[in-house]
Order: structure tokens, then C-alpha cells, then sequence
């Protein structure tokens, strides 16, 4: 039976090319894996191989023929003793063209977990026993209750077991779980993140601590290519059930290569869930919650709250759920938004404000993605003033997201433009008194809200 | 360790080597294929052949046990004909189709199964080792006496992140083995220009990790250091390293002319070391098998490339509506 040989495609964008020369003639005997052409595309000039076996019948193109299309028959090739056909009367492969998809509407929505409405249901029950802890306590037995309830989790990083954490977070860890479930690894973050996105392809749930996110820029690789995008790329077979965990942000006096907030980063990618608390319950709430996900969670802390304490909720299996913001204060004349270490500054700025008589209505985001829109476009739609307040840089900002959302899902509802209220554009300094300026300040928090309720 | 030699006349059956000779064929037939369906348009992007590789997988998978697990880099097509994932859905993988393995949404570089224990496909080099170190890692962990057989090339072999990780599958005794695929060239840098020490395998030393050399266009040779290899893994030892001479007769991918090589050089070792025609001289030398029998071996292989193949092209393209799915895992219940 006779075979058509066609003018390949001989790279991702190749459409035609130059027949430059023909190694065999008609009548001579190919095997699979013989040169039979040199084709020149716009990159190179490269080999063409035989697939089949057989005898080259008839040349049709000649060499040095320019602009051949992809896909041309350029020779047919027969059996041994068998007749050229005459053209179009071969059985050859041909390329046809992929049967379509029925065309549907894509969901407008991006693709993150989407939040539906505002729920602003309490975290807790009325009445439930509080105690106070630290963000540092919550996180720790948030880790231990998991551990003891899944056998399967398991806690990695530098100093984490030994030492009991460079920030002790995982303080007492090792004398309940033991070496096997609290591990010490080297200094050697980009191996270590990939070996527990490998452990969470193979079953477990790991918990990889990075001594500071600053250090996860080693890794990052792993949390981006190897554990965000392997679900989607299985076509759902395995994913990476995992958190990554540490302090984010500035601390104080520590230089430029240890003070950058990652929050706008790893929120701009699709696959990861990203979590940022503020109070010790919500730190307890959602650690529970990410070390239960099913996908790779980042869990970005922050030294200076570690040492905060907060009112936690004594409860059995206290969680919280992600896409859930929290409204921290009520008010009628402006919406702040934060997160984290801003909500520092937002809270302050909101109870220097309400001796002014302004007041404002604060949202605690506490996950960013899935982050909870419709919290925001809810209390927009009552103060029809925004202003976000963050640590981190203002170019590509969370703060920048929020405020082009709320513009295309809220602009009639807005009585003045948003104000972002950011980190400086600049690395953080090492100088006390330009540190304080890099950072956020209280004052520029009040300063913006009072600029979109004209005052 | 000094590199073992296959002994000259092996005692192997006659069943065994014809099923060396029939997946090595399926890999190669499969692979030209491919090659063909690229020329054709059908499959776009990158697309790394094996061809001339074949009996370093083959090998190493008759070496392997079930549940034994394994993990690549983007040239993955071999791996995963030869731990037993469908042909046709392989091949639909590469033409993005719904039947792919990753129901289009993975390419040639990115296929995986739970199935058959294959996790990927990845297309950052070196990403894979510490992955199959964290494969091991979960599988010690488990106490199941699983292995992860880790492949990459001799390119990888110089990222930083694969010694990271020989030191903690050391630390951590972990049973993987690191497969390195010596295929001489990383794209066109022939590893003579890329590194002054000549033998990849002794830089385990340093980590206290062993290892061997091997011939890996003799798949009996493979196979019986794999056996070794995994030998020391099941025995909790530790990891091993097993640095497999082999040769990619195509270029890198299908858009690479492969200057950096003559013609001669590709040629001499086609007609030399051949994996596929030295398992054919031993079927047919030893009267293992005939001409007639070998050829109806071909015959049936050609015949499951073009099923593959056909399959590739009816499959539809996967619905629109899968452009959101899986990027998040479903809630539980």
C-alpha cells in the first residue's frame, strides 16, 4: 500500500519551508530512521527521516523548491513491486483537523474557589470560653491537634525539631511527635520544599516550615511549578496536599534581604490557596483549616504578632474557613481593608478616627485567595468608601486587585476614588528612622481615609 | 564500585528477551510516530523523542517491583510505555486531546498516573529529584518497602538542587534510586562541555551515596544493575546512583537540527550499539526466535502505534469547560 510522505512541521511555529535537498532518489529502498531530505525552516536546516519502510515511488517536489506548506505530499512511497498510484488515490495519513469542541461560555469568574456572598455568620458560638494565647501558642497547637488527629501530617524545616523552632512555633512538637514526624532538615530550602511536594504526591501531609518567607524565593520553584500546577496538569490525578508556613514581611532592623511582604505574590497564582492572619484565632482557625486542604496552602505569619496575644475560642476542633472575611468593626462612613499586620494599622487608625467621628467599617481579609469580594462589595456598597491598607510593595499590590474590582463590580457605589495605602516603593532600610518610613504608618491610614470622606 | 559488564553470553530465557526486544520496539515505533504526527501538525510545542534510549527504562522496569514507584523529566515518553500506561492515551496526551492521560491538559512533558505509579513529567530541569526523594520519602514514612526510581539526564546533573537532595536521601536513608541518563548532550552541550569531571555517578562519594556506571544500550546490563540498586534500597541502605551511558539519536527536541554532532557519530552508534538490534542478534543468534517470529512482533507493535495513533486523532478536543477544572482539589464532603 502506498504511503504519502508529507512536507513536517519541523518546529512549534513552522508552517512552510524549503525542500533544500533530497537524499534519496526514485526507486531507492528506505528504512525507518533514514535521512530522506534536508528541510530548512526559518530556524535551521534539519534532517528528515523516514517513518516507514519501502521504496521511494515518486518525487514530487524538487529540491530547492521554496514556500512548501506543511503538510504537502512531497513523495509517495510504495511496497516493494508495487505501482506509483496515480495522486490523490493513496491511503496515506493525512492530517485532519482536530473534531471541534462544542463552543461554550466561559465562567466569567476566575477559576479561584469563588466566594458567593457575604457570609458574616460569628466564628465561634455566643457564649463559648475564651482564652487568651499568643499567635505563636495558637499556631503551635493548631499544628499538634492536627497531628494527633491525622497520622499523616508531619512537620519539616530548619531548627523546627531540635532547636524548637527559630521562632519556637513548634515548641514541645518534637517531644510529643518524635524525630519521625518533626523534622530537621539542612539549610537547603529548594531541596527540602521539593522533597515535601514529593511526599504530598506520595500520600502525606506535609507542614514545610521556611525559617522566614524571604527564604522561600529559594523554593519557590517547587511551590509554583511542582505543587500549584500538578493537579491541573494530571487532569486531576494528584495534587499536592501541603502547607507552607512561616513568618512574612518585616520584622524590624533586619535589612533588605529579610523584610518583603510575598502576600501579592503568591496570590497571584492560580493553584495555591493563600492565608495571612491577623489574631491568634484566626491564626488557630485557619492552620487547621490549610493543614485539612487538599491543595498546597500558603500560610504567611509574621514576627511581630507572634508574641501578641488574642482571645481564642476553647472549643474541640475550632476551624475557620477559608474565603470568610471578618468585619472587626462596624461602621457606616468608610470601608477599610487589610489583612495580616496591616489590620495593626487599621484598627488603630479606625479607633483614632471614631474620636473624630468618623466611622469606619474594618474588614479583615485573613485569606487572599480565595479572597471574600463579596464582604467587601457589601460594606462598599453601605460607606461607598474604600481605602486598603497593606505592608507590601504598591506595585501589583493586593490593595491595587481590590481596587479594580470593586471598581468594575461597584463604581456607581463609589462617592471617591480608592486609595491604596501601601509599603514605600523602595527596599527596607536598615536605619531606624527610614525603616519607620518604608513601613506603613497610622497617620497614612487616616490621612487616606479622610481624603475619600473629604474631611 | 567499578562499571559491571554484561557477560558476553547472559543466561537469560528466551521469553524474557523477547520481552525486552517487544517494549524496546514499542517505545522506538511509538516515538517515530510521534515524530511523524509533529511533522503533520497533530502534536505542537515541545516534543522530546526517546529513540536510542529505550533500554534504559526497559531495563530498569524489569528491575522494578508493583508499587515500586517512578518519576522523569519532560522526555517522558519511554518511561511511561514502559511501566504498562496506555499507549493510546499517551498519545491523545500529545495531540491534546479528551482520551490524553491528562484529558489534554498536560502535553507530552506533563503525564501522570496514579495507576501505574508514574508521577510525572516535569518540565523544569532537575525539579524531579528532590520530588522522587519526596516520593521515597513518603514511602518509608508509610513503612510499605516501596523504591522510586528517579530519572534525569546529564544536564540536570549539574543543578544545584539534586545535591541538595543527595544529601538529605543520604541523611535520611531514603530508598530512591537516582537514575542518571547520560545521553552525552544537555540540548547541544555535550557533557565534556559542561563539566571537567568525567564521571557523574562518583560525585555521590561525597554524600556517601554508592553507585555504578553502566551500559545503558544493553538492557540486560540495566537491568542487572538495577537489580542491585534496588537491592540496597529494599535493604534500607539508602539511596543509590546508577549513571546509564546511553544516546538520543534525534535532536533535543523536534525543532533542534543537532549541529553540535556529525551525522557519523549518530550513524556509528545506530549501527553499533543499537539497544534493539542487540537484543535481536541474541534472539536470533541464540535461536531464541526466527526472522518469521520477530517479524510478527513488528507486525502486532506497528499495529498498536497506528491504534494509538488513531485514537489520538478521533479523540476530541477536551471541552471548554475543562479550562477551570482541577486547578483546586474538590472539597471533601
Amino acid at each position: 500500500m502506498a504511503t504519502e510522505i508529507l512536507m513536517p512541521a519541523l518546529s512549534p511555529t513552522m508552517e512552510e519551508g524549503t525542500l533544500a535537498k533530497w537524499l534519496v532518489k526514485e526507486g531507492d529502498t528506505v528504512s525507518s530512521g533514514d535521512i530522506l531530505a534536508e528541510i530548512e525552516t526559518d530556524k535551521a536546516t534539519m534532517e528528515f527521516e523516514a517513518v516507514d519502510e519501502g521504496v521511494v515511488g515518486k518525487i514530487l517536489i524538487a529540491e530547492g523548491t521554496e514556500g512548501v506548506k506543511v503538510n504537502d505530499v512531497i513523495a509517495i512511497l510504495v511496497e516493494e513491486g508495487e505501482e506509483v498510484p496515480a495522486a490523490g488515490a493513496t491511503s496515506a495519513p493525512a492530517a485532519e483537523a482536530a473534531p471541534a469542541a462544542a463552543p461554550v461560555a466561559a465562567p466569567a469568574a476566575a477559576a479561584a474557589p469563588v466566594v458567593t456572598s457575604a457570609d458574616l455568620s460569628p466564628d465561634w458560638p455566643e457564649g463559648t470560653e475564651m482564652k487568651s494565647t499568643t499567635v505563636r501558642e495558637a499556631l503551635r497547637d493548631a499544628m499538634a491537634e492536627e497531628m494527633r488527629r491525622d497520622e499523616h501530617v508531619f512537620l519539616m524545616g530548619e531548627e523546627v525539631a531540635e532547636y524548637q523552632g527559630a521562632y519556637k512555633i513548634s515548641q514541645g512538637l518534637l517531644d510529643e511527635f518524635g524525630a519521625k514526624r518533626v523534622i530537621d532538615t539542612p539549610i537547603t530550602e529548594h531541596g527540602f520544599a521539593g522533597i515535601g511536594v514529593g511526599a504530598a504526591f506520595g500520600g502525606l501531609r506535609p507542614i514545610v516550615e521556611f525559617m522566614t518567607f524571604n527564604f522561600a524565593m529559594q523554593a519557590i520553584d517547587h511551590i509554583i511549578n511542582s505543587a500549584a500546577k500538578t493537579l491541573y496538569m494530571s487532569g486531576g490525578q494528584m495534587g499536592a496536599p501541603m502547607v507552607f508556613r512561616g513568618p512574612n514581611g518585616a520584622a524590624a532592623r533586619v535589612g533588605a534581604q529579610h523584610s518583603q511582604d510575598y502576600a501579592a505574590w503568591y496570590m497571584q497564582v492560580p493553584g495555591l490557596k493563600v492565608v495571612m492572619p491577623y489574631s491568634a484565632a484566626d491564626a488557630k482557625g485557619l492552620m487547621k483549616t490549610a493543614i485539612r486542604d487538599d491543595n498546597p496552602v500558603i500560610f504567611l505569619e509574621n514576627e511581630i504578632l507572634y508574641g501578641r496575644s488574642f482571645d481564642v475560642p476553647v472549643m474541640d476542633d475550632f476551624t475557620i474557613p477559608f474565603g470568610k472575611a471578618k468585619i472587626e468593626r462596624a461602621g457606616d462612613d468608610v470601608t477599610i481593608v487589610s489583612f495580616g499586620i496591616g489590620m495593626t494599622y487599621a484598627l488603630e487608625a479606625a479607633q483614632k478616627l471614631a474620636d473624630e467621628g468618623i466611622n469606619a467599617e474594618v474588614i479583615n481579609l485573613r485569606t487572599l485567595r480565595p479572597m471574600d469580594m463579596p464582604a467587601i462589595l457589601a460594606s462598599v456598597r453601605k460607606t461607598n468608601r474604600l481605602v486598603t491598607v497593606e505592608e507590601g510593595w504598591p506595585q501589583g499590590s493586593v490593595g491595587g486587585y481590590i481596587a479594580s474590582t470593586v471598581m468594575q463590580e461597584a463604581f456607581d457605589y463609589l462617592d471617591a476614588p480608592v486609595i491604596t495605602c501601601t509599603g514605600k516603593d523602595v527596599p527596607m532600610p536598615y536605619a531606624a528612622n527610614l525603616e519607620r518610613h518604608a513601613l506603613l504608618t497610622t497617620d497614612e491610614v487616616i490621612e487616606a481615609v479622610k481624603k475619600v470622606t473629604y474631611r | 564500585m567499578p562499571p559491571k559488564k554484561a557477560a558476553k553470553k547472559p543466561n537469560v530465557s528466551a521469553e524474557e528477551l523477547l520481552g525486552h526486544y517487544r517494549e524496546m520496539l514499542l517505545i522506538r515505533r511509538f516515538e517515530e510516530k510521534a515524530g511523524q504526527l509533529y511533522g503533520m501538525g497533530l502534536i505542537g510545542g515541545f516534543c522530546h523523542l526517546y529513540i536510542g534510549q529505550e533500554a534504559v527504562v526497559v531495563g530498569l522496569e524489569a528491575a522494578a517491583e508493583e508499587g515500586d514507584k517512578r518519576i522523569t523529566s519532560y522526555r517522558d515518553h519511554g518511561h511511561m510505555l514502559a511501566c504498562g500506561m496506555d499507549p493510546k492515551g499517551i498519545m491523545a496526551e500529545l495531540t491534546g486531546r479528551e482520551g490524553g492521560f491528562s484529558k489534554g491538559k498536560g502535553g507530552s512533558m506533563h503525564m501522570f498516573s496514579k495507576e501505574k505509579h508514574f508521577y510525572g513529567g516535569h518540565g523544569i530541569v532537575a525539579a524531579q529529584v528532590p520530588l522522587g526523594a519526596g516520593l521515597a520519602f513518603a514511602d518509608k514514612y508509610l513503612g510499605n518497602d516501596r523504591v522510586t526510581f528517579t530519572y534525569f539526564g546529564d544536564g540536570a546533573a549539574n543543578q544545584g538542587q539534586v545535591y541538595e537532595t543527595y544529601n538529605m536521601a543520604e541523611l535520611w536513608d531514603l530508598p530512591v534510586v537516582f537514575v542518571i541518563e547520560n545521553n552525552q548532550y544537555a540540548m547541544g552541550t555535550s557533557v565534556k562541555r559542561s563539566t571537567k569531571s568525567p564521571s557523574l555517578w562518583e560525585r555521590g562519594a561525597a554524600y556517601g551515596i554508592p553507585g555504578e556506571e553502566v551500559d545503558g544500550m544493553n538492557v540486560l546490563a540495566v537491568k542487572e544493575a538495577g537489580e542491585r540498586a534496588v537491592a540496597h534500597c529494599r535493604a534500607g541502605k539508602g539511596p543509590y546512583i546508577l549513571e546509564v551511558k546511553t544516546y538520543r539519536y534525534r535532536g533535543h527536541s523536534m525543532s533542534d537540527p543537532a549541529k553540535y554532532r556529525t551525522r557519523e557519530e549518530v550513524q556509528k552508534m545506530r549501527d553499533e550499539r543499537d539497544p534493539i538490534e542487540q537484543v535481536r542478534d541474541m534472539l536470533l543468534t541464540g535461536k531464541h526466535a526466527s526472522e518469521d517470529d520477530l517479524k510478527a512482533i513488528d507486525k502486532e507493535i506497528k499495529a498498536i502505534v497506528n491504534e494509538a495513533a488513531e485514537f489520538s486523532k478521533e479523540s476530541p478536543e477536551p471541552a471548554l469547560e475543562e479550562l477551570w477544572t482541577d486547578i483546586y482539589a474538590k472539597e471533601e464532603a
